[in-house]
């Protein structure tokens, strides 16, 4: 990365507005583009740089753009360019939005307007669901994942509990399996294997 | 006053559906459902047809749910109290984001290598797989069957105390239809599978009304 003339905070802003207008649906389908400005074009990161965000905002809470956008902004200009990034990446949905919510409320009583949103919700259930196939990839794929998988489905599908609990539950059962549960389980696994041997 | 108390509470709510997402988008449903219809800002039917406008217009989902719940429930009260309502409610879902990533930036360089932090991760991952699961069951027992659950209530309560439930055979075959389609293009762009929805919604639901 050449540091010779420092990014001017309107560059930043500018790539990242660009950044969140020209992605529909967000998330990961921002990844592509945020790659084509941020490395390719502007150099600010690298692609290992890329792949360490991409981790960091999947273990934290919030919004992929936002965090991406925080960092990436971080790194070329420390604070004011997180803020400056951020901002550009949030205002395209706010101002879209903002205007559209206006006509949405026009519309909605409209007889083909409502008879269309009857067809799409049929087709947002399958979004979701395609969602919940594809996050199901990253997961542990034994008994603690599929366990885990079952259990928060069946509490807050069935008995309608809150969803933060279950979190927080999670996150606590998660480390009592990688840092207590499964250190025991290949000790015992591996003495048991020199017992056999031993024979 | 009161007015000050409304966006008080869309900054608050938001911050918490942003602090606790995991994941982003989709992930952010099951928070979203548990909040916002709660409050009764919106209703699920609401809810899931602002899902299939986030898809077709540009930007975050988080964003764009933060936006149009702060205008709605701001707009009451006027048009500028609606933009108001969701600078509040954006500034809230995107500022757990904003601070966490900057404290990271700053101090902690082997966060992500974290042995608890990746620990935690490995229970969280799947736990928010079957959160999700829950929200599309819930929505889909909404759509299919018209059957919707009330904050107070359980899939249990809420059957038993619905008269009869119906099956919507029409939106049925358009799902059908639909999750056929998205593993035959999987690539496509959910915006085309929300335009045919929304024709074949036209065609059975609402030719048949001036037919």
């Amino acid at each position: 990365m050449s540091q010779d003339k420092p990014t001017s905070l309107w560059t930043l802003f500018f790539s990242f507005f660009k950044i969140g207008a020209f992605t529909f649906g967000g998330g990961y389908a921002m990844i592509p583009i945020i790659e084509k400005e941020a490395i390719e074009k502007q150099h600010w990161i690298t692609d290992s740089d890329m792949l360490d965000i991409i981790a960091i905002a999947e273990s934290t809470p919030g919004v992929l753009a936002v965090n991406t956008a925080t960092f990436v902004g971080y790194k070329v200009r420390r604070f004011w360019g997180s803020l400056v990034a951020t901002l550009g990446v949030v205002l395209p949905a706010f101002v879209v939005i903002s205007i559209l919510s206006y006509c949405i409320a026009q519309v909605r009583d409209n007889l083909w307007v409502a008879a269309a949103f009857e067809g799409i919700r049929a087709a947002v259930v399958v979004l979701i669901l395609n969602a919940v196939f594809k996050l199901a990839k990253g997961c542990e794929k034994n008994w603690f994942g599929y366990t885990l998988i079952g259990v928060s489905f069946l509490l807050v599908a069935l008995l309608n509990l809150p969803v933060i609990p279950v979190i927080l539950g999670a996150a606590v059962l998660g480390i009592l399996y990688v840092l207590f549960l499964l250190p025991r389980l290949r000790k015992a696994q591996r003495a048991h294997q020199e017992e056999k041997e031993g024979k | 006053m009161v007015l000050l108390k409304i966006f008080a509470l869309l900054f608050g709510i938001f911050f918490k559906i942003g602090l606790f997402t995991i994941g982003g988008g989709y992930a952010m449903i099951p928070m979203i459902k548990a909040e916002v219809v709660n409050m009764n800002w919106m209703s699920v039917n609401d809810l899931i047809d602002f899902i299939a406008i986030a898809e077709s217009t540009p930007g975050p989902f988080a964003i764009n749910i933060a936006t149009y719940v702060g205008i709605i429930v701001g707009g009451q009260s006027g048009i500028w109290q609606g933009i108001l309502g969701a600078i509040f409610a954006t500034v809230g879902v995107v500022l757990p984001s904003f601070l966490i990533i900057l404290l990271i930036a700053k101090y902690f360089d082997g966060f992500k290598d974290n042995r608890y932090v990746s620990a935690a991760l490995v229970g969280i991952r799947p736990a928010v797989v079957g959160l999700i699961a829950a929200a599309a069951f819930t929505i889909a027992i909404g759509v299919f069957l018209g059957l919707s659950i009330g904050s107070d209530q359980n899939l249990f309560t809420a059957a038993t105390a619905s008269q009869g439930l119906q099956c919507n055979w029409r939106a049925l075959l358009i799902g059908a239809l639909a999750f056929g389609f998205s593993r035959w293009k999987k690539k496509l762009h959910p915006i085309w599978m929300i335009l045919g929805a929304a024709a074949l919604g036209i065609l059975f639901f609402g030719l048949p009304q001036v037919l």
